[in-house]
């Protein structure tokens, strides 16, 4: 592996992405719609865009989702 | 209280805004969910720390018991749209997330401030056994980190590229919010990407939309 597939996903951003602050507000608006199956990345393309961009929000939205699908529990 | 709750966030709802031994019993249930959170989550990150055992509970009911206080100061904040719980299990997210941030800036796996640029190619799962084929990519992303970045932008992409620092743990250091540090290094992303498609090294990419 030469790392150039990484880098290039690392150094691409995306315009839609929200920022931590919004992500975080709506944090739990979204994961009860994704844990619910309805269509978040669509309702809300910024938060998504910023979640899987973000390491420590995205992990943030990931021990939320376990949480409330009680895989935590 | 929130028109169109749930009946159960309804129950949480009336039961912590009162007074008495419905409230205490309503807060000693609460506690007691967030523990169970806490340590489920530090449990679910605990394969990736360096904190073990009693540690990880500790942190877990400190967790816990910060996230109680946060939510019973900010509960008339709660505007229904989700369930009570899944907006008080987010409180207990955060607090462990913060908490396992603070314990990173206590205790640095590699100073801060260090610069390894050895590191840099590893970290973009680059093989050393092909260094010829990276060799030249890595050179100059290096060159572009220092033309084209701003002192803060570089010090945060060497924290937490080179250095593999948490950024909940560099925004503790810089006396930051993680929104402000990743906004730093979202500026810093897109500038080294536009240096590196400009001197051929990456491709341009229509999905781009900035």
């Amino acid at each position: 592996m030469n790392g150039r597939p990484a880098l290039d996903r690392f150094l691409r951003t995306d315009p839609r992405d929200v920022g931590c602050d919004q992500a975080m507000e709506m944090l739990h608006v979204y994961a009860e719609l994704v844990a619910s199956g309805e269509p978040a990345q669509q309702r809300y393309p910024g938060i998504a865009a910023h979640l899987q961009a973000c390491g420590p929000c995205g992990e943030d939205f990931q021990g939320l989702l376990a949480a409330i699908r009680g895989e935590t529990r | 209280m929130p028109a169109g709750l749930d009946a159960e966030s309804a129950g949480w709802i009336q039961a912590l805004a009162g007074a008495g031994p419905r409230r205490e019993a309503a807060l000693a249930r609460l506690h007691a969910m967030l523990v169970r959170i806490a340590q489920g989550e530090a449990a679910r990150r605990g394969p990736r720390l360096r904190i073990t055992g009693p540690e990880l509970d500790d942190l877990a009911y400190q967790a816990a018991a910060d996230a109680l206080v946060a939510i019973t100061r900010k509960i008339g904040q709660f505007r229904g749209e989700s369930r009570f719980t899944t907006w008080a299990y987010k409180f207990v997210i955060f607090e462990v997330s913060a908490k396992i941030g603070r314990h990173f800036w206590r205790h640095p796996a590699v100073p801060l401030d260090a610069e390894d640029w050895d590191r840099l190619p590893g970290w973009f799962g680059a093989d050393p056994a092909h260094q010829a084929e990276w060799g030249d990519l890595f050179a100059a992303l290096r060159r572009a980190v220092d033309c084209e970045l701003t002192p803060r932008q570089r010090e945060v992409f060497v924290a937490i590229v080179l250095n593999d620092v948490p950024l909940d743990t560099l925004v503790l250091h810089l006396g930051s919010s993680r929104n402000a540090i990743y906004q730093v290094l979202f500026a810093a992303r897109r500038k080294l990407r536009a240096a590196m498609v400009e001197n051929g090294y990456l491709g341009e990419d229509s999905a781009e939309r900035s």
